[in-house]
């Protein structure tokens, strides 16, 4: 009796693999194609002869020196990479705060505010990078990337927070109490206690907010325009499309190499994510 | 140690009066209990001495210093809370010697304390453990452990045993109790269970409604219970209360209930006699009534005829149900009972242990001794 439900186990789990492998193939196809693409030349990119779907002559890496070499992709790289480390950073540190504040403080309108937070992650972006522009320009960060140190947050800091007030208001009073008597100030109490409890919405919200910075593409485009202040995602663009020509090479070649942080980013996170979900919150 | 005094606490949530006008004293290396129903102000006060509420009003001195402002680090206080609040991302060790870091002991020190209160609370072999990995019981231990290296002038807790099975409990119970012998300090133990406080309490105080009902040793409230609310609330199961009033007869004075009568024994006749005509209410603990079978002689003097509705056996005891006229009552009687459902049964009363209450609010006890 329990070898054959053994053995039914082991034929679920093998159903259930198998039904997950066209989510795979859609996921991961785009990610596949832009492999090849980046490695084919340029005549067998634009040929409509032969299997598009391998590479049929002998892979070059001239895209990749293209971009290398031959632009500014490493300075792009560089200026996406600081800026969104700062600006994660930034957001942490203000959700964090923010969100302790309205769900474990009573002050007059904390519900409430809870819920304008995320009302302002409601403002389309698009709507204010005109206002924005105003705002950059009066500070005399036009055309600079520390513009975004200031613009993202808008974009980053809301939605962060709503996140943590959930994970936050899910952890028990106890805790904090149980900190405080023994000794802990508020400071001790969020850095020893509280923070290491909430780790997976604060790796949650660190992923979204370097996620969200790191891929920005309307904001950089519209406030920067010389190519050393340029962000991955503005560079790439404005360099690689020159008109009506598309550096389709360089350009799958630039968009793997700029995935690769946010792949590293998620690959390192996630297993502290599920550690501290099953760790949960012991009763 | 200390004793922890308490003048005039109020605390109010709102328009809400959790705790009025609450005045204590807990001696030194006192066992005191605040037991009550849900709601009636005794977590609230508990956490006011633990510095984790504000007060509305009044003072709290631990020792000798009034400590209204301190913050609970300042108040040589150490807690054990319902849910054991354990840090789960710590080990036991961590857990225990949390208190002790931030308050930056040596590493020597704190590693002798927390060994040394593993031992005592035999929790050797799980200071490696993740909280998660600890049974409930284990979890309350480490709890305590927690609190006890800190060497407290005053140990706090919040109905620890609350979320134990009734097994579990009863071992806890005697082992907080041995504790308490063993490290000779002043404990504040909240709980809603009359057992509990029974047991393992010096002294006892009754709470309803944010107000302090009665102080007193456990046997003393279980004798003297100085309203209907302390006499229903102490022993399990709760008082049998029976509307009554008292006739003068030329037996003598008794108890009419409608449905049955009991003679009042001589000695009370005195503190009775002025209230002939009056109604009241009749307070029976289950123990005091017994199969007219098996009763001693001497003992138990009233008889009331009822029906059996419901036979619980309980082994060393058959608690019955009972019915008399529109009367419910609950008996402990002797396991030997012939009693059957739907029978009628003869029960003696133990008539020195009655008590008589008050009809109007806040229904007095009478004194009868």
């Amino acid at each position: 009796m329990t070898g054959s439900l053994a053995a039914r186990q082991k034929r679920k789990v093998r159903l259930s693999y198998l039904a997950l492998v066209p989510f795979l193939v859609f996921f991961l196809f785009p990610l596949y194609w832009m492999l090849i693409t980046s490695f084919k030349t340029d005549h067998e990119i634009t040929s409509l002869k032969g299997i598009p779907l391998l590479i049929q002559s002998a892979p070059t890496l001239a895209h990749y020196k293209m971009i290398l070499f031959q632009t500014e992709f490493v300075t792009w790289f560089w200026n996406s990479l600081v800026i969104a480390v700062v600006v994660t950073v930034l957001t942490m540190v203000i959700s964090i705060l923010a969100a302790y504040a309205i769900s474990r403080l009573t002050f007059l309108g904390s519900r409430y505010f809870g819920v304008g937070v995320f009302c302002t992650y409601l403002v389309p972006p698009a709507l204010l990078f005109i206002p924005f522009y105003k705002v950059v320009g009066i500070l005399g960060l036009l055309n600079t990337k520390w513009c975004l140190l200031f613009l993202y947050p808008t974009l980053t800091v809301p939605f962060c927070t709503w996140i943590l007030i959930g994970y936050f208001a899910a952890i028990p009073r106890a805790l904090d109490e149980a900190a405080f008597v023994d000794g802990a100030t508020y400071i001790q109490m969020l850095t020893k206690v509280f923070l290491p409890v909430a780790s997976p919405g604060l790796i949650a919200a660190t992923m979204f907010a370097f996620t969200v910075s790191w891929a920005q593409f309307l904001y950089p485009l519209a406030y920067i325009y010389k190519t050393s202040q340029m962000m991955l995602t503005n560079g790439i663009y404005t360099t690689l499309i020159r008109g009506d020509v598309y550096f389709w090479g360089e350009l799958m070649g630039g968009a793997l190499l700029a995935s690769v942080p946010v792949v590293v980013l998620f690959a390192f996170l996630m297993d502290y994510y599920v550690a501290g979900l099953t760790r949960g919150t012991i009763r | 140690m200390a004793k922890v005094t308490l003048q005039n606490v109020s605390k109010n949530f709102g328009q809400v009066k959790a705790v009025c006008n609450f005045s204590l004293e807990v001696e030194d290396r006192e066992f005191l209990v605040l037991l009550g129903p849900s709601g009636c102000g005794k977590s609230t006060t508990l956490r006011m001495i633990a510095g984790l509420e504000e007060l509305t009003e009044g003072d709290i001195f631990i020792g000798n210093e009034l400590v209204n402002d301190l913050p609970p680090r300042d108040r040589k206080i150490a807690m054990v809370f319902q849910d054991y609040a354990l840090y789960p991302h710590m080990t036991v060790y961590q857990n225990m010697a949390f208190g002790l870091k931030l308050a930056k002991h040596p590493k020597a020190e704190i590693d002798q304390r927390v060994r040394e209160a593993a031992e005592i609370l035999g929790i050797q072999e799980l200071l490696a453990r993740k909280p998660r990995e600890l049974s409930g019981g284990q979890r309350q231990r480490v709890a305590v452990g927690r609190a006890i290296v800190r060497k407290p002038s005053v140990f706090l807790f919040d109905e620890p045993l609350s979320n134990l099975d009734a097994k579990l409990r009863g071992q806890m119970r005697v082992e907080l109790s041995k504790l308490h012998h063993t490290l000779r300090t002043t404990i504040v133990y909240v709980t809603h269970d009359q057992v509990e406080a029974m047991t393992m309490g010096t002294k006892i105080v009754v709470m309803k409604d944010g107000f302090i009902q009665q102080v007193g040793e456990p046997m003393e409230i279980y004798r003297y219970p100085v309203n209907r609310f302390v006499g229903g609330f102490i022993g399990s199961p709760g008082m049998n209360f029976v509307p009554a009033r008292i006739a003068a007869g030329e037996a003598g004075l008794r108890l009419d209930a409608g449905s049955f009568e009991l003679p009042i024994p001589p000695e009370k006749n005195t503190f009775l006699e002025s209230r002939v005509g009056q109604d009241l209410i009749l307070g029976l603990r289950p123990e005091h009534i017994e199969d007219r079978a098996f009763a001693e002689k001497g003992v138990f003097s009233g008889v009331i005829t009822a029906k059996v509705e419901v036979v619980e056996t309980l082994g060393a005891e058959v608690q019955l149900d009972v019915t008399t006229g529109e009367q419910t009552l609950v008996a402990r009687v002797d396991p030997r009972t012939r009693a059957r459902r739907q029978e009628s049964i003869e029960l003696a009363v133990e008539m020195d242990k009655i008590h008589i209450f008050e009809q109007e609010p806040p229904h007095s006890r009478i004194k009868t001794e």
